[in-house]
């Protein structure tokens, strides 16, 4: 019986094949938008994972002002100077390597080729706290980083665009304004876990940086690099009081810095990712709505297309749950198959995804058996209505319908 | 005495309320014994439709009783009704009402899916009541690849591949030239005679309603006359 209703329903189905796929369209967009979001979002928390493990437990980073909580003012704190850095520099034990950056988009320029980059200012310790290698070349030299000489080290992103397979050491690009040799070559690292090509980078001394690229003194970002052997937590006390105490920061007053190790990075940006995720998937489900919506409206038109041939089966002795049945299994199966497209097209785009940005592709089955049994109910309660409609009706007044 | 197959009993229908009450049937007697082969007749609006819904279970009377087979079916449920359709009443329309795009033996086989009845005992049972219709050799054409004539032959083996005690026909040769008619109502006659169905049979034709074995006028809701007849072929 149940078989029998099932083909009754993919045969009705198929007879407006054309109109059943328009109204799953809704379906078919909602669950594959939820499916690529989660697959790409478990994707991408997985590569942030093992990038930041990468560095290593040691790496500390201090940020100016507090991470923005759900309803802080997000008022905007002091960035960093020079002078904050120095202190730590010189008030740290335990510590490998201090190195301060700061960071712009900026156009750069090459005979007729440009782009745009992530330009860094920094100092050569931040080879050390990155854990980067120069393969070519050279880094600055303290004297360049000191007297904020505008020498430039390229990320493989930026050489393969200018020069190709040629030799870029000695050449002179242009970073906005200024024109900068090239002294040094990073090694590639590959796309982040945000999908960002991390050798798309200049790195210049911070000084010139500060001088010529940003036009303040700001220092947005202090890594700290923990002694292998060191406990990171207790660097991280140290560099709360000796920042706390440069800032002048009262005993009853807040921190208007923050330092993390990585394991907190780890779980800040899977907050993030996850807030993303789930915002996305609420779009997602009104998608969802207004699909549940459609298949509602097309039952309608389908049971009142079908009105005589209702009345046929009431008078032939079929009960009310027959036809309830018969139409509830219907709308379920036709959202249901919205479902399953929905399922391949989202992984599809989560395939691309992952293919194009470099990330695990991350499939859960746990989320696609979900998406399969919430695009079948939808279709259990848009579809109850209308079914009911067509079971309550009079089997003579039905008979009578042209 | 057995009690009779149908009863009406003092029976009304009306539709309407207040000012607007029209009364279809107006306390109509009608006994129908196990066996017969009743034609209805009647203008429009005579009430004759009324009475053979209500005979088929597919309405209730306002007033008075129906009875069925000894069960006061006019008092029944929806619900209730519905299995005594799908047991005991097959239906023949005049507009045939088979399921479009849905093949002859797929047509039949329907009333027994509500059944309950599985898969291989439906599929051979449909193919008795199409062979009993002479249909054998169009088991798998659809409706829009029959005539008229075959397509009321199906419908008329979908109505008795349930082995019911009453047939009820809705003006079954409405739709059809004089041959087929001839052909349909020899058909009716013989599931009369050969398988004592009983037959309750709507038409405004006169010579098609020869083919009962008793005539019963209706005029304005009552019953204006009731005939025994000669049967017109052996």
């Amino acid at each position: 019986m149940f078989f029998e209703t099932v083909r009754l329903a993919l045969s009705s189905i198929r007879r407006n094949a054309l109109r059943s796929f328009l109204t799953l369209l809704g379906i078919v967009i909602g669950v594959g938008a939820v499916i690529a979001m989660i697959t790409i979002g478990n994707g991408t928390t997985q590569k942030v994972r093992a990038d930041i493990s990468k560095l290593g437990s040691n790496l500390l980073t201090v940020r100016s002002g507090q991470p923005a909580l759900p309803g802080s003012t997000g008022a905007k704190a002091r960035d960093f100077v020079q002078k904050d850095v120095s202190a730590l520099k010189a008030n740290q034990t335990n510590v490998k390597a201090v190195s301060a950056t700061s960071q712009k988009s900026q156009r750069i320029v090459y005979g007729t080729e440009s782009l745009t980059a992530t330009v860094t200012g920094t100092d050569p310790d931040f080879l050390i706290v990155r854990d980067w290698l120069i393969t070519e070349g050279r880094i600055f030299t303290d004297q360049e980083t000191r007297g904020g000489i505008a020498v430039c080290v390229i990320g493989e992103t930026v050489r393969k665009q200018f020069f190709g397979t040629g030799d870029p050491l000695g050449t002179i690009i242009r970073v906005g304004r200024v024109n900068c040799p090239v002294v040094g070559l990073l090694e590639p690292k590959g796309t982040s876990g945000f999908g960002q090509d991390q050798d798309n980078v200049v790195l210049m001394p911070l000084e010139a940086f500060q001088r010529r690229v940003s036009g303040n003194n700001d220092v947005q970002t202090i890594y700290v690099s923990a002694e292998d052997a060191s406990s990171p937590s207790e660097v991280q006390s140290r560099i709360e009081l000796v920042m706390r105490d440069i800032r002048k920061i009262g005993t009853d007053e807040e921190d208007d810095f923050n330092v993390r190790d990585q394991a907190q990075m780890v779980t800040a940006m899977t907050s993030t990712m996850s807030t993303m995720t789930g915002m996305m998937s609420a779009i997602a489900g009104v998608s969802l709505l207004v699909g549940g919506i459609g298949i509602m409206n097309i039952m309608l038109v389908s049971v009142t297309e079908r009105t005589r041939e209702i009345g046929i089966r009431l008078a032939i002795g079929a009960h009310e749950r027959h036809i309830l049945t018969q139409f509830i299994v219907e709308a379920t199966v036709l959202s249901l198959i919205g479902g399953l497209i929905g399922i391949a097209l989202g992984l599809s785009l989560a395939a691309l995804a992952s293919y194009l940005f470099a990330i695990p592709f991350q499939p859960s089955l746990s989320v696609i058996l979900m998406a399969a049994g919430f695009s079948a109910m939808i279709g259990l309660v848009f579809g109850f209505f209308p079914a009911l409609r067509g079971a309550r009706l009079d089997p003579i007044e039905a008979l009578r319908h042209e | 005495m057995p009690a009779p197959f149908i009863a009406f009993t003092d029976l009304w229908k009306s539709y309407g309320e207040g000012e607007a009450r029209v009364n279809a049937l107006a306390g109509v007697n009608l006994t129908i014994n196990r066996g017969e082969f009743v034609a209805i007749m009647g203008p429009s609006g005579s009430g004759k439709s009324t009475a053979m819904n209500i005979i088929g279970c597919l309405d209730t009377p306002s007033e008075g009783t129906y009875s069925f087979a000894g069960l006061d079916a006019g008092r029944l449920d929806r619900e209730r009704r519905a299995t005594l359709r799908n047991h005991y009443i097959g239906f023949v329309f005049q507009g045939y009402n088979l399921l479009a795009r849905t093949s002859a033996i797929d047509n039949v086989e329907l009333p027994l899916i509500y059944r309950g009845v599985g898969r291989a005992e439906r599929r051979l049972r449909a193919e008795e009541a199409l062979e009993l219709v002479g249909l054998s050799d169009r088991v798998t054409h659809t409706p829009a690849e029959l005539s008229g004539g075959q397509q009321q032959r199906v419908a008329i083996a979908r109505a008795i591949v349930t082995k019911p005690t009453l047939l009820v026909a809705d003006e079954p040769t409405g739709n059809l030239d004089t041959a087929r008619t001839y052909e349909i109502m020899h058909l009716l006659a013989r599931l009369n005679e050969d398988n004592g169905l009983t037959i309750a049979m709507v038409t405004h034709e006169a010579d098609v309603a020869q083919y009962g074995r008793r005539i019963v006028k209706f005029v304005d809701g009552k019953i204006a006359s009731d005939d025994v007849i000669h049967r017109k072929v052996a």
